[in-house]
């Protein structure tokens, strides 16, 4: 079952059960809400910006374990980077869980991410690892709803 | 827990050997089918009833002077008369071809809206139907004006028929309900629950996808207005579908699609249509898929349909009981009545990630809504994982299930 041990990793099995930044913002800047329609992912992700800077950053709401695993780790990887830096990592996370990234060959800048390039041998739960990225980077732009449709 | 007792005498190894998919493998490990409720696999004897058709008679139907057109419009027919057989059906007439269940609540919805329902009328759905007996009638309502009321369930999944009876009055128009819930397995008392409608004078539209693929079904029997259902769900190929209506009602209705095929004269003035069933089937029709469905109701007949549904039935009270042994199992849709499909939920582990763990082992369910998202509202549930069988799964399949489920839990413990 190796294929399934990529998938269902320790870590990302320690995320899902203890999801960090597990809560709300009360003065978020912004916050967006992303649906997986499928599945019933849905995720609500809480924005603070110092400036150009991601302060605090948080999300709530219910899922499977991947989507949570990588909320849990966006929340980590994403607070103190600047809004460019944040959108630089949604794009190279959204490259590698669809294969236009090779992360040990080429460069990137997901360090731990990288543990969900597992998902590629499962294509069915892309969704559920990008749906965090795609809800922060609405967040980041203001808009307030995306859908993995 | 009671012993479930030994399995009737089906010789269910036999029967396997007649669905080729069943002996493959799915990431190295033999498959494991029990997602029927979503589609369900074709024989052999289908699959090559319906290759034959393609390969070696083929033409389009109705209407041609050549042998094979006639050839292929007798195979149609034919299959359309063994429909009516299989659901005793008064009428081989009523029997109308379309591409899917879900095609078909749209022609009734659509057909029977324009025709008979207006400003200020109900109709009736329940809230446990598929979404494609649901927004159908969404949507007629919108256009005309109508309302929507809704019959209740219970915890268990069961359809609380006095808020049912409570429901109907003068401006109830049709009652849309399913005969088996695709998600949650309960049979509905569609035969009880007909005959209250009528005395009220109301049709009922019967959503039969669920119901078919798993025990003989009987229209006169049941009074049904209209009684639908898919191909492909009871072991034929994608792409045919049947609606079943009572003639006073498909002769009154206006078409649904139109176009070639279903008109008697055309002039730009004034187009009459043909008379049932062609008055309802534009356009040509997938005529390999309906030969597909004719065969698979001859093979169904040829294994002893009844005995079939017998063996399932018992399959999925084993099926019921293994899971329900393990403490952290939830089963949602637990009707006294059941058909078939077991939804479950574990505690703390998303539906979706049972799904993959289980595929790993080539345990195909299905995880998500099921199309039923007011049942997932209901239960207060995200999505559940459901499990639905067939009469060529076996009791080790079962077995090979539980103890998937089971090691799921331990990979998230």
């Amino acid at each position: 079952m190796s294929e399934l041990n990529e998938l269902y990793q320790e870590t990302i099995l320690e995320h899902n059960k203890n999801p960090r930044n597990f809560r709300d913002i009360e003065d978020a800047d912004n916050t967006a809400d992303g649906k997986n329609p499928l599945c019933g992912d849905a995720l609500r992700v809480y924005v603070k910006m110092d400036g150009d800077r991601v302060a605090d950053v948080a999300f709530k709401g219910s899922g499977c374990a991947i989507s949570k695993a990588s909320a849990s780790m966006m929340t980590q990887t994403v607070r103190g980077k600047t809004k460019e830096e944040a959108e630089e990592l949604f794009d190279e996370f959204h490259k590698m869980v669809t294969g236009g990234l090779d992360v040990e060959t080429e460069e990137n800048h997901l360090g731990k991410l990288k543990i969900f390039s597992g998902v590629l041998e499962f294509p069915a739960r892309v969704k559920c690892a990008s749906l965090s990225w795609h809800t922060l980077n609405a967040a980041l732009r203001g808009e307030e709803e995306v859908s993995t449709e | 827990m009671t012993a479930v007792k030994t399995m009737s005498n089906w010789d269910v190894e036999k029967i396997r050997k007649d669905f080729p998919v069943l002996s493959r493998e799915v990431n190295g490990k033999p498959l494991v089918y029990l997602d029927n409720a979503a589609s369900s696999q074709v024989s052999q004897a289908v699959i090559d009833r319906t290759a034959k058709y393609v390969a070696e008679e083929h033409s389009n139907i109705h209407r041609g002077v050549h042998y094979l057109s006639q050839h292929a419009t007798t195979a149609y027919e034919a299959a359309r008369e063994k429909v009516k057989r299989f659901i005793n059906a008064p009428d081989v007439n009523c029997c109308i071809f379309v591409r899917g269940c879900t095609e078909g609540v749209n022609l009734v919805a659509h057909s029977y809206g324009k025709g008979f329902i207006s400003e200020g009328d109900e109709i009736i759905i329940s809230q446990m139907e598929h979404h494609s007996n649901i927004i159908p009638w969404q949507v007629v309502a919108g256009d005309r004006g109508a309302k929507i009321r809704v019959i209740p369930m219970n915890e268990r999944g069961e359809l609380i028929i006095d808020e049912y009876e409570n429901l109907l009055n003068e401006r109830t128009k049709i009652v849309a309900v399913s005969h088996v819930s695709n998600s949650l397995g309960t049979v509905n008392p569609i035969k009880e629950m007909i005959a209250t409608a009528h005395k009220f004078g109301v049709p009922v539209c019967v959503d039969a996808a669920q119901s078919v693929p798993h025990f003989p079904v009987d229209v006169q029997d049941l009074d049904a207005d209209f009684f639908i259902f898919s191909g492909h769900k009871m072991f034929a190929p994608t792409g045919s579908g049947i609606v079943y209506g009572k003639r006073e009602w498909l002769d009154k209705m206006p078409p649904y699609q139109t176009g070639g095929s279903q008109i008697r004269t055309v002039s730009f003035e004034k187009t009459t249509y043909a008379p049932l069933p062609a008055k309802f089937e534009a356009g040509t029709p997938a005529i390999a898929a309906g030969i597909g469905l004719g065969a698979s109701i001859d093979y169904l007949n040829s294994i002893g349909f009844e005995a079939a549904a017998a063996y399932e039935h018992e399959l999925l009270e084993y099926a019921t009981q293994r899971l329900s042994d393990i403490p952290e199992v939830r089963l949602i849709g637990t009707a006294a009545e059941k058909a078939s499909v077991l939804s479950f939920e574990i505690q703390g582990i998303h539906p979706h990630d049972i799904g993959t763990i289980l595929d790993q082992q080539g345990i195909a369910i299905r995880a998500g809504h099921h199309c039923a998202q007011p049942v997932m509202n209901f239960f207060d549930v995200p999505a559940t994982a459901r499990a639905s069988f067939a009469f060529y799964n076996t009791r080790e399949e079962v077995d090979k299930l539980a103890d998937a489920v089971q090691k799921v839990i331990e990979v998230f413990a």
